[in-house]
């Protein structure tokens, strides 16, 4: 543990303010935004190995966090075998002959001598493998999501717990990662910002678009949860004495204990995170990482093999970026492609990991409770101020009307400025790298 | 067998909004080659950026909508509000860059610190706009919508495919057109131009010679306004505007200027019209032009579409990854590493 | 003893950390070469760099013409007729060798035509490629551009950072010839060599540099005859 008396201030600091909001606003708006906070630290920390052990700038955490929360879907929900029996060979013939086009050029690539021969070859192995697949990939495709369109129209998943789907939903991001690291890792640093950026759309796309993979944009909903619904709560015994004792309300006890449940599981993973990163940061490979991150010429100059590091952190800190979506989707329990957002998943993110301070895991994880709770705030706050601005126009003017209903992005105007002003005058963030 | 037809129909559906779609990425590509090559670093607040300035040119046009001063000569009222837009966003720019850049240059920070600078311009943009417009879609044209309709067309030459010319891409192909030619006079015949280039090419060795760093800058971003403000409503003329469009505009514009290679305005152009037809032609139902063009008996019974529309930025993603693969220092060999 | 035309005068300092100058003098009068030599390390280009105000004297002063300049810019020095040519990167390599001239004379704003003739009658194949890109240019070709670029604004003096690094033999000969030839025109020369022997040969002047410190100073002609100086610095 690496924390001074001053980082451990801002800490209680942090959840000082959070207990107001439990007296003064709600009990379960604390525990959502303690519940977010912490999936945001753990998608925060992942950035920080990234950029704060190795100098990479990765801005398609959105499409990570997302291919993390598919996962939940293909582990945690029922198979529908009518689904398969109607397409499911058919859609996993195509994915492998769409993988194989793919292998196929790639060999021609390597096999051949640079010639004319050589495209036209590539060229003749794209065109009749895309014809193949599609050939085999659209029926089956179309079959499937006409099984029950209104409930399922896709394969569902494998029907096993859903805590099973948070490592897997990690290798799903590292995977991904993986290519895209392979891709555009080695050349100028801002290639890999502009492919992750590429990278996360795309996700989103087949998310939406794929409906036989996980309904699309009709959403999977009604997820396994690895807690109890406060609905299942209500009835028990202890649950019901607890909220006499608080004189809440018994579906307010059992929403605060079902949420405080996830914050325990939440709590437990990120302090393995946290532990295993602290110390990889402290080892003899994260001295190497930080070596190699302030000066890649003489580090290479040394023979490390910068890349294949940098490809290394990328896909681990992806992974747990991957790991995070998950969470966040079996908390949710629902996966919805059209909440995903840029702003939200990918550069909010980003403004924690500076504010907290870039290079330190507790900074990481400070900045994602800061930033969240500003970002869950500053929109009534925004309301507020707006209603004061327009406190002196007269009720129903346009204007008025207007400037209320745009008090929502205030928030993206707040945060912008907070990150703005860190990077200037705090570069090294709350809790600075040491 | 219809050459004729297929070749109408295909310019109807593909080439001229290709055409169109190009010349608007080509000037948002422009201006973020514009600012690698002078201040050095990726300006991910460039789509917010197109968004506010258009946002700029809509509130201008509204007032002359309200003032009764419309449609000049048939032309989009938009027209008559760019020099405002344009007064808007130059004065926004040099403000961005006197608040955040210009610190950050100073002390001579590490290209990556511009980019997470730059994103934090993006986040204060992307609030104002929305302050100003919401997320919803704004359409603000107005004029005469078309120069010839297909039945127009259809009636004049006797064909049985139609074709249509709106004017908006009317107007985007020939202001990219103007825009591009007086860009490369300023750049290649003019000292400011001239001075952009050299400061480019060696910066230690303009500061040798006089050239005053902070004047190539202001120049830099001044031109960087006007290419965004005209790209800008070029877009939201002919499809309409969403803040969140101009955002994701980022990915391809990026894509142009790398294909072509970052850092030289004319790989800037090239690669913005192959992402555009690229996207455009891999997205596109081929099936009726086929119908025209293959003997009868032998028409596509599919859409002949090799991707679907919501797929458009994997074709540019995987043109970005062919030209990282290939040539990362792009077709016209962009300042890289 | 008369002002020289240009001197560093006992100059002390070094880029932040240590001194890499002591006490160092170098100067140089209308239309002579003087040229600086020494081992590797000896602060040769730190030297000149100091002369030309990119690095901070802790003591000592610049004077040119008698005036006292240890206080300007470089783009200020070239203001005042001082031209510098770098080492490396001296060239714009993406824009023509005309633009590379014309950017040399980008404080002047008066016709800079004559100027650029007189260049091209030194350099006369800068004129057939004057519409080539400089980067795509041989390596002595690129030198001459560099000289060429410096002497746009018609300094006074001309800097030069071992001009002919990197460039053959024969073509080194050439660059010294025509360095001759702008002194002949009233300009004075100084620079730093790496080929001791050839640089003394066409030098007025000659400084032969050991850490930082003035260890001769002589005519070229009588520091090639030194003995000592042809054992310790021009290998025998």
């Amino acid at each position: 543990m690496s924390l001074t008396a001053r980082d451990l201030g801002l800490f209680a600091i942090m959840f000082a303010v959070l207990a107001m909001v439990a007296m003064f606003q709600s009990p379960q708006l604390a525990v959502t935004i303690l519940n977010m906070s912490l999936i945001s630290a753990i998608m925060a920390l992942g950035v920080n190995m990234q950029w704060g052990y190795a100098g990479l700038f990765n801005v398609g955490i959105m499409g990570f966090t997302a291919v993390g929360g598919l996962a939940v879907v293909l582990i945690a929900q029922p198979p529908i075998p009518e689904a398969w029996a109607a397409g499911g060979l058919g859609i996993l013939l195509g994915l492998m002959l769409g993988v194989s086009t793919i292998l196929a050029s790639v060999i021609v690539y390597k096999r051949m001598t640079p010639s004319k021969m050589r495209g036209l070859a590539i060229f003749a192995v794209l065109v009749v493998g895309y014809l193949l697949t599609s050939y085999v990939f659209g029926p089956a495709k179309q079959a499937v999501q006409a099984v029950n369109p209104a409930s399922e129209g896709y394969l569902g998943g494998a029907g096993l717990p859903v805590i099973f789907a948070w490592p897997v939903g990690a290798v799903f991001a590292a995977g991904v990662a993986w290519m895209v690291g392979k891709v555009s890792l080695g050349l100028r640093s801002d290639y890999l910002a502009i492919a992750t950026l590429g990278i996360s759309e795309i996700v989103i796309a087949v998310l939406k678009h794929e409906r036989w993979l996980a309904r699309g944009v009709n959403n999977v909903t009604g997820i396994d949860r690895p807690v109890a619904r406060p609905i299942e709560l209500q009835p028990l015994p202890w649950v019901q004495s607890l909220a006499e004792t608080l004189g809440w309300s018994v579906s307010q006890t059992a929403s605060v204990v079902s949420g405080l449940g996830y914050s325990a599981l939440f709590i437990f993973v990120l302090a393995i995170l946290i532990w295993l990163a602290e110390r990889a940061l402290n080892s003899p490979w994260g001295r190497m990482m930080r070596a190699i991150r302030d000066n890649e010429i003489s580090a290479r100059a040394m023979g490390k093999d910068v890349t294949r590091r940098h490809l290394m952190i990328f896909v681990l800190g992806s992974a747990v970026c991957g790991l995070a979506g998950a969470m966040m989707v079996s908390m949710d329990g629902q996966l919805t492609p059209g909440s995903y957002e840029p702003l939200r998943f990918t550069f909010l993110i980003w403004v924690m990991v500076i504010v907290g301070g870039s290079g330190n895991n507790w900074g990481a994880v400070l900045g994602a409770f800061v930033i969240w709770f500003l970002w869950v705030q500053v929109e009534p706050a925004g309301r507020w101020f707006m209603e004061i601005v327009t406190s002196g126009m007269a009720d129903g003017s346009d204007l008025k009307q207007h400037l209320l209903s745009s008090a929502a992005y205030m928030r993206l105007l707040t945060m912008g400025v907070a990150l703005l002003l860190m990077l200037r005058f705090a570069p090294r963030g709350l809790i600075p790298e040491r | 067998m219809e050459p004729l037809n297929a070749l109408v129909s295909l310019s109807n559906f593909m080439l001229i909004p290709a055409l169109a779609y190009g010349s608007q990425l080509a000037l948002g590509a422009l201006g973020i080659t514009l600012i690698f090559s002078i201040l050095r670093f990726a300006h991910f607040a460039h789509g917010d950026t197109m968004a506010l300035g258009t946002a700029a040119v809509i509130g201008g046009t509204l007032f002359l909508q309200a003032q009764g001063i419309t449609e000049p000569f048939g032309l989009p009222t938009a027209l008559l509000a760019i020099p405002f837009g344009l007064l808007v966003m130059i004065a926004y720019l040099l403000t961005a860059d006197k608040l955040v850049y210009k610190y950050f240059r100073k002390v001579k920070a590490k290209p990556l610190t511009l980019v997470m600078a730059s994103l934090g311009v993006m986040f204060v943009t992307n609030g104002i706009t929305r302050l100003f417009m919401g997320v919803g879609e704004t359409r603000f044209e107005d004029g005469n919508r078309f120069l010839f309709t297909v039945r127009e067309f259809r009636d004049f030459t006797g064909l049985a495919e139609g074709m249509a010319l709106r004017s908006a891409q009317a107007l985007t192909i020939i202001t990219a057109l103007v825009v591009m030619v007086a860009l490369f006079w300023f750049l290649n015949r003019t000292r400011s131009g001239k001075s952009m280039r050299a400061y480019s090419d060696n910066e230690d060795l303009a500061l040798l010679s006089g050239i005053n760093p902070e004047r190539v800058v202001m120049i830099t971003w001044t031109i960087t306004a006007i290419l965004l403000v005209l790209a800008g409503t070029l877009y939201g003329l002919d499809k309409g505007f969403r803040p969140f469009n101009y955002f994701q505009l980022l990915l391809p514009m990026f894509a142009a200027a790398i294909l072509g290679g970052l850092g030289s305005p004319i790989g800037a152009i090239v690669g913005a019209y192959v992402v555009a037809f690229a996207e455009m032609g891999i997205t596109y139902a081929w099936r009726r032009v086929f119908t025209y063009l293959m003997p009868e008996g032998l028409e596509p019974n599919s859409m002949m579409q090799l991707l679907p529309v919501d797929y458009k930025f994997a074709v540019t993603f995987a043109i970005l990854v062919i030209v990282l693969l290939f040539r990362p220092t792009g077709i016209f060999k962009g300042k890289v590493l | 003893m008369t002002q020289p035309f240009l001197i560093g005068d006992s100059m002390t300092g070094g880029y932040g950390g240590a001194d890499i100058l002591h006490n160092c003098t170098i100067a140089v009068e209308k239309g002579e070469i003087a040229v600086i030599v020494g081992p590797n390390g000896a602060g040769k280009s730190t030297a000149m760099k100091a002369v030309f105000g990119m690095l901070k004297l802790r003591e000592g002063s610049v004077r040119l013409q008698g005036e006292d300049i240890t206080g300007l810019t470089p783009q200020a020095r070239v203001r005042k007729g001082m031209g510098f040519v770098p080492q490396t990167s001296n060239i714009f390599p993406s824009m023509s060798v005309e633009e590379n001239l014309e950017m040399g004379a980008f404080i002047r704003r008066d016709e800079i035509r004559a100027t650029m003739e007189q260049v091209y009658e030194l350099f006369p194949i800068l004129r057939d490629k004057r519409r080539q890109a400089a980067g795509e240019l041989s390596g002595g070709q690129r030198q001459q551009v560099a000289v060429g670029r410096a002497l746009m604004t018609k300094p006074s003096v001309l800097m030069l950072d071992e001009p002919t690094a990197g460039v053959s033999p024969i073509v080194m000969d050439e660059l010294f010839d025509r360095i001759i030839e702008i002194a002949r025109t009233g300009i004075s020369i100084l620079m730093v060599e790496q080929n001791a022997r050839q640089a003394l040969n066409i030098a007025d002047k000659g400084y032969v540099l050991v850490q930082g410190e003035n260890r001769y100073t002589d005519t070229g002609q009588a520091l090639l005859a030194d003995p000592e100086v042809r054992k310790s610095f021009l290998g025998g």
